[in-house]
């Protein structure tokens, strides 16, 4: 069994770890440090439920093994109020009563949070109008929904998600 | 998961001297690499990360070609200011794969590389000729609904699941690859393969060759180019067909076309035929359709994928109508 030590920042806290090279991020979060926001949907790649942000880009903590986040810097749903001030994403989501059972609404959080960054650089999606540029302030339903496609929910709530994404862009 | 060792080289030569230890694999960004380490479809040794290599950089070259470093990520590159100006096709084809969180972890090595999506190949309890060579293909009788049309053989009837790839096909982009016998170039057209007798094989990559870069010639009339994608649902699924396709119109005629179709075979299918079909002819509806009749004779539909033959024809007329302005 081969195991590494490994240096890594998460929600702001320098952490050093030793861990199997099988483990991934997201079982690192959850089985080593506690962390249990990111949630276990799929373990595939295929629902969204593990989204985390790395140097502020959203990627999915089951599939990226933890031995490749030497030095790197993770932020997690409990990493994204400061304090106890929700970050605006978090508080759309109570306002617009964008969740039922709460199991993908981690993932559609941290999601959302780099989504909006990304859009805030410009970033197409496969709807942007070609040679159309994104702004946070003009982006619509249809955006939210493609760039928020990586994250399902079984309980259906996209109906208030999306809502919940376009109100937090203030 | 079986327990591997882990490197991560900071030098290309390093990289592939790594790479002939027995049971190494390179690792991009892992979004289909650790997925099939967890089904046991892969099983390595060692893995040599790739993201610690001088390859994240898109480059203009002095002849107007655009070298595209192997690391680069999938949406760094679906955003590139000259990748988004000059090759309209390839921006989209990016951001019809995935989702936003996987094409920030992609690689566009990776992203050539990646294994098929045919569900015998990623069952472990099932033969697949292309993970156990003869054992045998239970997809021919059984679920091939997403399954090849075109170019397959008695012993593989995979689809190549890139859009990325589909889009480099119709734009002649070559590959660059680096051995411990020094570097290969090929065209993406000699670098996929059909799967013939050797379904294991997906490329025609020497084993152990590092992808370093992906040269995208220059063609000033990709200006008009697009990529359309059909899929299950609306987003985040593999294409069912994709088709991409450049046009340079000379008035109302094709003086000059690109058009690559995906989801229906082993590689991505330049539609030659139909290329040659519209080269210097009329840019009308009529002439598109015939052209794409005329490629997708050599379809070999099976009884749950027939569906594809008249979808590649529907999507591709629509994408050519659309490019040129031809009033549907
Ligand atoms: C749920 C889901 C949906 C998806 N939907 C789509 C889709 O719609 N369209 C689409 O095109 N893709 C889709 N993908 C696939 C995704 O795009 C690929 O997994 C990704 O592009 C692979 O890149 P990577 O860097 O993560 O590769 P890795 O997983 O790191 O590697 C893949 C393979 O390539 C090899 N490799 C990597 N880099 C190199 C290199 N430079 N030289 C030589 N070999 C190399 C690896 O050894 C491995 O065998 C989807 C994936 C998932 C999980
Ligand atoms: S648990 Fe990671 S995508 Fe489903
Ligand atoms: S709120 Fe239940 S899965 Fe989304």
């Amino acid at each position: 069994m081969a195991r590494m030590s490994l240096d890594l920042t998460v929600n702001g806290e320098r952490r050093k770890v030793d861990v199997d090279t099988r483990t991934t991020v997201l079982d690192l979060l959850r089985e080593q440090l506690g962390l249990t926001g990111s949630k276990k949907g799929c373990d595939h790649g295929q629902c969204g439920a593990c989204t985390v942000l790395v140097a502020g880009r959203r990627v999915l903590g089951c599939l990226v093994l933890a031995v490749t986040l030497e030095g790197a810097e993770v932020t997690t749903v409990e990493g994204l109020a400061d304090g106890d001030d929700l970050h605006p994403v978090q508080r759309a989501f109570l306002d617009a009563d964008a969740f039922q059972c709460g199991y993908c609404t981690p993932g559609q959080l941290c999601s959302a949070v780099g989504m909006l960054r990304e859009v805030g650089e410009g970033w197409p999606s496969v709807v942007t109008p070609p040679g159309a540029t994104v702004s946070v302030s003009s982006l619509g339903p249809d955006e939210v929904r493609e760039r928020m496609s990586g994250n399902l929910c079984r309980c259906g709530a996209y109906v208030n998600i999306v809502p919940a994404v376009l109100a937090a862009r203030r | 998961m079986k327990a591997f060792e882990y490197e991560r080289p900071v030098g290309v030569t390093e990289a592939v001297a790594l790479a002939r230890r027995a049971g190494s694999r390179f690792l991009g960004g892992g979004t289909n690499l650790v997925d099939l380490m967890k089904l046991g479809v892969e099983t390595p040794d060692l893995l040599v990360d790739l993201t610690g290599l001088d390859l994240a950089e898109v480059l203009e070259q002095p002849d107007g070609a655009l070298r595209i470093g192997a690391t680069v990520r999938n949406s760094d590159l679906s955003a590139n200011d000259a990748v988004r100006a000059r090759y309209p096709v390839l921006s989209q084809a990016l951001v019809a794969g995935a989702s936003g969180q996987l094409r920030n972890m992609a690689t566009v090595g990776g992203n050539m590389l990646q294994r098929t999506r045919c569900p015998y190949f990623q069952d472990v309890t099932k033969a697949c000729n292309k993970r156990v060579p003869g054992s045998g293909c239970p997809a021919r009788a059984g679920e091939h609904r997403n399954l090849a049309i075109l170019g397959a053989s008695e012993a593989c009837i995979a689809t190549s699941p890139s859009d990325f790839a589909v889009a480099l096909a119709a734009l002649d982009a070559g590959v660059t690859a680096l051995t411990t016998e020094g570097e290969v170039s090929l065209t993406v057209s000699d670098f996929f393969r059909l799967p013939g007798d050797e379904p294991q094989r997906d490329t025609n990559l020497p084993p152990g060759a590092l992808v370093t870069a992906l040269t995208v010639p220059r063609l000033d009339w990709a200006t008009r180019s697009a990529y359309r994608k059909v899929r299950d649902r609306a987003s985040y699924a593999f294409a069912l067909v994709s088709v991409a396709a450049a046009v340079d119109l000379d008035g109302d005629r094709v003086r000059d076309v690109r058009l690559a179709l995906g989801g229906v075979a082993h590689a991505p299918w330049r539609a030659t035929r139909a290329e040659e079909a519209l080269r210097g002819g009329p840019a009308t509806e009529e002439a598109f359709s015939a052209a794409l009749r005329g490629e997708l004779e050599a379809a070999e539909p099976l009884p749950h994928n027939g569906f594809k033959v008249d979808l590649a024809h529907n999507v591709a007329v629509r994408t050519l109508t659309e490019l040129t302005g031809v009033p549907a």
